[in-house]
């Protein structure tokens, strides 16, 4: 029992503890600030692995960034901040499941592994790792920067605000196909705000809400 | 350091995201789960690392798959606030695959 053992179990257990709260909190928000405890926890594990690189893209991409991301996703969606009581489904199936899936690989791991003593890892270099990725791996990078662009792209096409139109009115149809589909002319886009307006029931929702806001000011 | 340690944390919260996913009735919590088995699979690349004693390629991987959780969460979150647009709702339960206007 070295050092980085006592280092390894406690930050594992940070993160399966942490990792439980995320999805067992009847709370949102809480949810989202358990998940940030675990993937921080899961950054020092990285860094006692001697992985020093992926501990720190760790942190600014899953710390910084997508967690933020499902944060403002919560706000947007108007969860409720107290704790809700309809964010769960029956749960023993879940259970057996996930109980059958996580145990069982567990028991697996220890049966391959056993208690059998590793040298402790170099801590990692960012050039080693840099010559690994530009050296083995450089079409797959370069693939992942053609997938991110296409995310990009598919998430501001998912945002347009005219997908949730009900019926588009076939009078514009037509006419997207010309040369006036690649420019934003605001002639095919007017059916479309006006086909929008009578849909969306979020508008509705806002409404008795800012009425109760106004009343309780 | 005994590499049975990481291991075993990794395949708990795997399991763990499992049971997020299968009891979580809002979207947003199942994309948590997600990225709670995404971030298992990390740790197990990179604690392959150290018994494999093969350099880095874990490491590469678990850089890549990190990529990956970022584009999908991206796009996630991209169609689930669409969806709330258009029916003030985040369950997934509610959502009706069979009709275009159906729900």
């Amino acid at each position: 029992m070295t050092v980085a053992d006592a280092l390894l179990l406690a930050l594992g257990a940070v993160a399966v503890g942490s990792g439980t709260l995320v999805v067992t909190s009847t709370q949102i928000v809480r949810a989202g600030l358990y998940l940030v405890i675990s993937l921080g926890a899961m950054a020092g594990l990285y860094l006692v692995l001697g992985a020093e690189l992926v501990a720190w893209v760790q942190v600014l991409v899953y710390v910084g960034a997508v967690v933020v991301l499902l944060l403002f996703a919560v706000m947007l969606t108007r969860a409720p901040i107290g704790p809700s009581a309809d964010l769960d489904r029956p749960a023993w199936p879940a259970l057996v499941v996930g109980g059958g899936v996580g145990l069982g690989l567990a028991a697996l791991f220890v049966d391959a592994f056993r208690w059998v003593r590793y040298g402790m890892p170099a801590p990692g270099t960012t050039e080693r790792m840099g010559a690994e990725l530009f050296g083995n791996w450089v079409l797959p990078f370069e693939v992942l920067s053609i997938l991110l662009l296409s995310a990009l792209v598919g998430a501001i096409i998912l945002s347009r605000p005219d997908i949730g139109a009900p019926k588009p009115t076939p009078g514009p149809q037509p006419q997207q196909p010309t040369p006036g589909a690649q420019q934003p002319t605001p002639g095919p886009q007017r059916p479309n705000v006006s086909a929008q307006q009578p849909d969306p029931s979020p508008q509705r929702v806002e409404e008795p809400e800012r009425e109760k806001q106004k009343d309780g000011s | 350091m005994h590499a049975v340690i990481p291991y075993v944390t990794a395949a708990l919260l795997f399991g763990l995201g499992v049971y997020g996913v299968l009891r979580r009735r809002n979207a947003i919590l199942v994309l948590m789960a997600v990225e709670l088995m995404l971030n298992a699979v990390n740790l197990l690349l990179v604690t392959a690392d150290v018994t494999l004693d093969n350099g880095y390629r874990g490491g590469a991987f678990a850089l890549f798959v990190i990529v990956l959780a970022a584009a999908e969460v991206g796009v996630g979150l991209a169609i689930i606030l669409q969806y709330y647009r258009m029916r003030a709702a985040v369950h997934i339960d509610d959502v009706r695959l069979d009709g275009e206007n159906a729900g």
